[in-house]
């Protein structure tokens, strides 16, 4: 295996390493220590690099990224965020002055996002720095940090990566790394036992946690074609190897609800390396994309060879970790309504920010005259497969939208779901919610002020 | 005067470039090993049989070793001798180390870790206090119990009585850095031991007792530490004590980090626990008479679980004077990871009581929360300036009586006893454990945030806000902290250190505190810059080493600047004496007549440059090196009775803080947090206020979303950050306000300054209060919304529907 990518503006090629090996095991062998591990699970961030391709600079986990990801892109550690002579990058000053560094040890990650976020001109501090875990400081001096060193010039270093990273020939991958989605369905239909390899966000885990050596194994981060995103016909296609925070972009105006959902899945490091494509076929029942997507009806499609087919989504999810998916193929893409003005998405864990649902809620009820002529209403997290809630929705739909239905409805749900107790939740809490959140939808699309995000002192 | 200001912390400059060095990033030879534990899957079981034949065999392995190959096993225990570092036949909880894995990767090591069969024979594991007390499983006797007045008798005679029972849930400390260490051989079979420890000396006596060398022939060194806690100052034992064990074996260096997930697994925690109480309270709220019942959750083996329930006990009152109190302490052993110091070191979860008590006495009479607060306080200082207050010269500590089991350098050492006559209730009122008040700010300051927070106009208009909100409800509690600086086992109330100019005029300064994040170098180097009117930045740091300063007490109890301040101060004066007597040798004047400043040292009408000053002392053979120790005055403790001055002073502060919650979802955010905390004269209010805020941070997050989830078979379900939630940076106040009270400490403290480490954490009990507050108002006054901690979405929904009736 080979993988060429630009390491703090230098070439490197790395030779015979196992396509598992992640980008900040090799670093801190290779004497690169400013990077740190934290968790080893990409939930601290303080392992935060910033790797440039053809699409701009992001900030990603390192310690869920495998090395034949990085191929033909531009890594930049913490080492490499200071100048050739060792400037200070802005927000290095800043956070000095700021006193934004206490034990120092998750500060290069911070360091990392905020140049990043500096270098992308965000000002969205909090949602820049969710992945980021800080436990001595409280984050206040962090974020004033940030602040002040949003209004400071970008260093000429960090935009080199860019023009760098166009002229790099990389060369081919020794990893399989195919190029387009012909390519994957050819060596997949060959391979059919191969494990695919999108962002990593949880695959890294099976590698860094369960300590599974993985064979055959395809990187999918080069199939541009499964990277579009395209409104047709009133609805989105979005092919299975967009981002979360690409797919975030293409429906923050268009389906705001959900677009501020994907502004908690996870975190910008997450949201850069996840796919939607992953979070579907991985089938987990309390991932936040599926519930939303079939509120709003999406039709899932799927390859395998040359052959291709489509489902409602929700038809796709048969039991805990079990989808209607056969050997050799993947998930191609999905496809949704581009507006679905009553769709709400809620999303209930113990932190805001970067955490795991113990309850997402979507709702998407269509009321025509006063009456419910449709409702699609989909949980995460209240049983083994992303759920509809068929029983609530049928004692919804023909119905008056009053409070008195809704609640009628919020009864019904009891038997949809049954919903299990974990670390995250109890199963009473869990349907009390679930049932609550429907409460929820009606007095939001009333006006009533539901969110606690929304309130100041 | 470089003492006072705001500087940034010493190593910002490398921690912000990635060139701060942590013990894994230190380069070791290229022989070095890698260690990895094999852990317990059983919460309580006798080991049946033990097969290592995969782990032996998988890649990488260099030697696997268990209880069989260590008939000498050796102890990392900081108290009773009772944690083998591997299990002895039998295990204790889920994840008790069982054997180790030394490799030549760290990965390889964490695999082969995976591949041993350890067959149990499973009994009955105690994994609640309710089972622990069925089974009367504890540690010492029986419960303390300590106790001030005749509370029995002034409840009995209360016009009401409020009583309750209260979870409190525990906390991992989340350090960044993992556990970590190094032990790298040397000639003559010593050892140098790299350990992310807050507790140098202790490892240094552990790893001597494990290989049977006298401490002289182990040197620890401690640079920094990637955030400690409190997780720090017994939980690296075990892998500095397998490091060492492993590289004497081997002959080469030896490396071990925890992965995060075993990390949380093996390591001990804060201590959770339920309080029971009863108070006897007149119509006004005032408490006549008050009992606790503290049930402690300590674990497998007793670490410091001792001190940490008596510290519960000795903040049982925080800032309220009671009369007539009992208070028994249960600290009750079970089959769990074994719970350790944290942050506060007991001292919040005895606060957190009282102070719900006083929320529920002040709903149960239907009072202002705040104003029952105050009617309770203790006296104010100014009533109470006449003493000096030193009860000591009645109560002289004397040693402890068993020595040769005595673990000396910890905490969790056998106590001392003493005796004195008790000081009573008078102009000066006293604590439950019968030391006199003489320091009480609170009245001042709380008035003064109340004040500054807009706290009355601020909850009148959040009662006219919830009357028009259906769905969301706001709230809004102001706490107050006392705390209590200085260990309770008193000779740890010591520190040296050492100080060298060199002939170049520069200064070299070591200290027996670890450097864990909290900015002490800093302070202590600007302390020691003061002396020598220099700047801070002609101080050089250097790493804690046992090797030239010995005997060190763990840097804990919030004391680190308060006693290595005062020693660094003291050597660097015995240096600064020496150059004043040789320069008003030199001048014909008294060397009190011979000032530094600004780098410069004035006698006799004459300035010279303090490179100048020193070059000419060096030339003339005066010694240029000093070492210097400071014992805390005027504190004695008998902690058997319960009575003496364990504390050599207090540190106040008091929080307002504002949230918001969601009563069909239980979903709550802090909107506003004021604090005002009392320092002292800061040493440094940059990394003060720095203190506080992250304390503030890390104690609502305790509060609020820090949830450890255990299983029915002992297993911690919330073993890494996917799981357990420690607050992100949107979970800081939006709207916060910090600032330090700014007034000398009344003791003859290190430049008049307070401790500032543990006693903001406290600040971050008004986030409880507040929620307690807004749940309230989801109901019609007449449930008392009983919210335990941590109060997550789902414990607020819960008391919601309690008030609610539903």
């Amino acid at each position: 295996m080979t993988v060429a990518f630009l390491l703090n503006g230098t070439p490197v090629r790395v030779e015979a390493e196992a396509p598992t090996r992640t980008l900040l095991d090799w670093l801190r062998s290779g004497g690169l220590t400013g990077t740190k591990e934290g968790c080893n699970e990409g939930d601290c961030g303080a392992c935060t690099v910033m790797v440039t391709d053809a699409s701009g600079s992001k900030a990603l986990n390192a310690c869920i990224l495998f090395l034949p990801q990085l191929h033909g892109k531009a890594v930049r550690t913490v080492e490499g965020i200071s100048g050739p002579k060792g400037e200070m990058h802005p927000v290095q000053a800043a956070m000095v002055s700021h006193h934004g560094s206490q034990c120092g040890f998750c500060t290069p990650g911070f360091v990392v996002s905020m140049a990043v976020a500096h270098l992308n001109g965000a000002t969205d501090h909090d949602d820049q720095l969710a992945g980021n875990l800080c436990r001595c400081t409280g984050y206040a001096p962090i974020v004033r940090a940030a602040e002040a060193a949003s209004g400071e010039a970008v260093p000429e270093w960090m935009v080199a990566d860019r023009a760098s990273v166009a002229e790099f020939a990389a060369g081919e991958a020794g990893a399989f790394r195919p190029e387009d989605s012909d390519a994957l369905a050819e060596w997949y239909l060959a391979n059919p036992d191969a494990v695919l390899v999108a962002g990593a966000t949880d695959v890294g885990l099976w590698v860094t946690k369960q300590l599974r050596e993985l064979t055959p194994v395809a990187f999918l981060n080069g199939v541009r074609d499964l990277q579009g995103i395209e409104a047709r016909g009133g609805q989105l296609h979005v092919g299975a190897c967009v981002t979360i925070n690409a797919l975030r972009e293409a429906v923050a105006e268009r389906l705001p609800s959900f677009g501020e959902m994907l502004r908690r899945y996870a975190s910008v490091q997450v949201r850069n390396a996840a796919t939607i494509g992953g979070n579907i076929a991985n089938g987990s029942p309390i991932g936040d994309g599926p519930p939303a997507l079939i509120a709003l009806g999406a039709t899932l499609h799927l390859r395998r060879g040359d052959e291709m087919r489509s489902m409602p989504l929700e038809d796709f999810f048969i039991e805990y970790r079990k989808q209607d998916r056969k050997p050799g193929e993947f998930v191609a893409g999905v496809s949704f309504p581009e507006r679905a003005p009553a769709l709400r998405c809620y999303k209930i864990s113990k932190r805001f920010d970067q955490d795991i649902s113990a309850v997402c809620g979507c709702f998407n009820v269509t009321v025509e005259g006063g009456r419910v002529s449709e409702a699609r209403i989909a949980f995460g997290g209240m049983a083994g497969v992303p759920k509809r809630a068929s029983l609530a929705e049928a004692a919804l739909v023909g119905k008056d939208w009053t409070e008195a239905v809704v609640n009628a409805a919020a009864e019904a749900m009891a038997g949809d779901f049954t919903p299990m107790t974990d670390m995250r939740a109890s199963a009473g809490y869990r349907m009390l919610t679930a049932q609550n959140l429907l409460r929820r939808y009606f007095h939001d699309l009333n006006g009533t002020a539901v969110s606690v995000l929304e309130v100041s002192a | 005067m470089s003492m006072g200001k705001p500087l940034p912390h010493d190593a910002a400059p490398l921690h912000v470039t990635g060139q701060a060095r942590y013990i894994d990033d230190l380069s070791f030879p290229a022989n070095a090993l890698h260690l990895a534990f094999g852990l317990s899957t059983v919460a309580h079981g006798e080991i049946t049989s033990l097969d290592l034949s995969a782990v032996r065999a998988a890649p990488g392995v260099v030697a696997v070793l268990s209880a069989e190959d260590l008939p000498d096993m050796p102890d990392c225990s900081p108290s009773m001798h009772d944690e083998p570092l591997l299990a002895m036949g039998t295990v204790h909880y889920v994840g008790q180390p069982v054997f180790l894995v030394i490799a030549d990767s760290h990965l390889a090591a964490r695999k082969a870790a995976r591949l041993g069969k350890i067959t149990c024979r499973e009994l009955p594991a105690l994994l609640t206090v309710d089972a622990a007390l069925a089974a009367d499983s504890r540690f010492e006797g029986g419960p303390v119990i300590w106790a001030k007045g005749d509370a029995a008798t002034a409840i009995a005679g209360a016009p009401r009585v409020v009583e309750g029972s209260f979870e409190v849930g525990g906390q991992e400390h989340f350090y960044l850095e993992g556990q970590v260490a190094a032990a790298i051989p040397q000639e003559g079979g010593d050892m140098v031991v790299h350990s992310s420890t807050q507790h140098p000396t202790e490892v240094q006596h552990k790893v001597a007792h494990a290989l049977h060398l006298p401490m002289s022939s182990v040197r620890v060194e401690v640079r920094r530490m990637g955030g400690g806690f409190g997780g720090k100052e017994s939980q690296g034992n075990a892998l500095a004590i397998a490091c060492a064990v492993a590289a004497r074996l081997t002959g080469c260096p030896c490396r071990m980090r925890y992965d995060r997930d075993d990390d949380m697994v093996i390591t001990g925690k804060r201590h959770d626990l339920r309080i029971l109480y009863r108070a006897g309270v007149d119509d006004q709220g005032r408490i006549l008479g008050l009992e606790f019942t503290h049930l402690f959750r300590c674990g497998w083996s007793q670490d410091l679980s001792l001190p940490v329930a008596d510290r519960a006990m000795l903040h049982a009152d925080n800032c309220y004077h009671l009369a007539h109190v009992r208070i028994e302490s249960h600290r009750l052993k079970t089959n769990t990871c074994s719970a350790t110091a944290y942050r506060g070191f007991g001292g919040p979860q005895g606060m957190i009581g009282i102070e719900r008590v006083l929320d529920h006495v002040a709903f149960a009479v239907g009072r202002e929360p705040l104003e029952v607060r105050k009617a309770n306080f203790y006296r104010g200082m100014a009533s109470a300036d006449a003493s000096g207050g030193d009860i000591s010269a009645s109560m002289k500590a004397e040693g402890s009586s068993k020595g040769g089991e005595v673990d000396l350098t910890s905490r969790g050492a056998a106590l001392p006893v003493g005796s004195h006559d008790l000081p009573a209730d008078g102009a000066v009122q006293t604590t439950p454990y019968h030391m006199p008040v003489e320091d009480f700010i609170g009245h001042e300051l709380v008035a003064e945030l109340e004040r500054t927070s807009g706290y009355a106009a601020r909850k009148a208009e959040i009662a006219r806000w919830n009357a028009g909100s259906k769905v969301l409800k706001r709230g809004i509690a102001l706490t107050p902290v006392k705390f209590g600086i200085s260990f309770t086992l008193t000779w740890l109330n010591q520190a040296g250190a050492l100080v060298h100019v060199y002939q170049d005029g520069s200064v070299a300064l070591n200290h027996g505190g670890t450097e864990m994040g909290q900015g002490l170098f800093q302070k202590v180097a600007q302390v020691t810059a003061s002396v020598f009117g220099l700047d801070a930045d002609r101080v050089k740091i250097t790493a804690t080493d046992t090797g030239k300063v010995p005997n060190t007490s763990a840097t804990a109890a919030s004391s680190g600047s308060d006693l290595n301040g005062m020693a660094a101060k003291a050597a660097a004066e015995t240096i600064r004496g020496r150059l004043a007597e040789f320069m008003a040798e030199r001048h014909q004047v008294q060397p009190s007549a011979v000032t530094f400043a600004d780098g410069t040292v004035k006698v006799a009408g004459e300035s010279y440059g303090w490179e100048q000053v020193v070059a000419w002392a060096y030339q003339a053979r005066v010694s240029l090196s000093s070492t210097g120790y400071y014992a805390t005055p005027k504190i004695v403790w008998d902690r058997v009775k319960g009575t003496g001055r364990p504390f050599f002073y207090f540190a106040y502060g008091a929080a307002v803080t504002e949230v918001v919650i969601d009563r069909l979802t239980g979903e709550n955010r802090i909107l506003r947090a004021d604090l005002l905390h009392d320092t002292g004269t800061s040493l440094n209010p940059a990394l003060d206020i720095g203190q506080v805020e992250g304390a503030y941070v890390q104690g609502a997050g305790w509060l609020t979303t820090e949830e450890l989830v255990w299983d029915g078979k002992g297993r911690l379900a919330t073993h890494a950050p996917s799981t357990y939630k420690i607050p992100a940076c949107s979970d800081r106040p939006r709207d916060f306000r910090v600032k330090l009270w700014g007034k000398p400490n009344r003791e003859d403290s290190v430049g008049k300054s307070k401790a500032v480490g543990e006693p903001p954490f406290m600040l971050g009990i008004s986030a409880l209060y507040a929620l307690s507050d807004a749940v309230a108002a989801c109901g019609d006054g007449t449930v008392y919304p009983a919210l335990d901690a941590p109060a997550t979405a789902e414990r607020v929904l819960m008391a919601v529907r309690r008030v609610e009736g539903v």
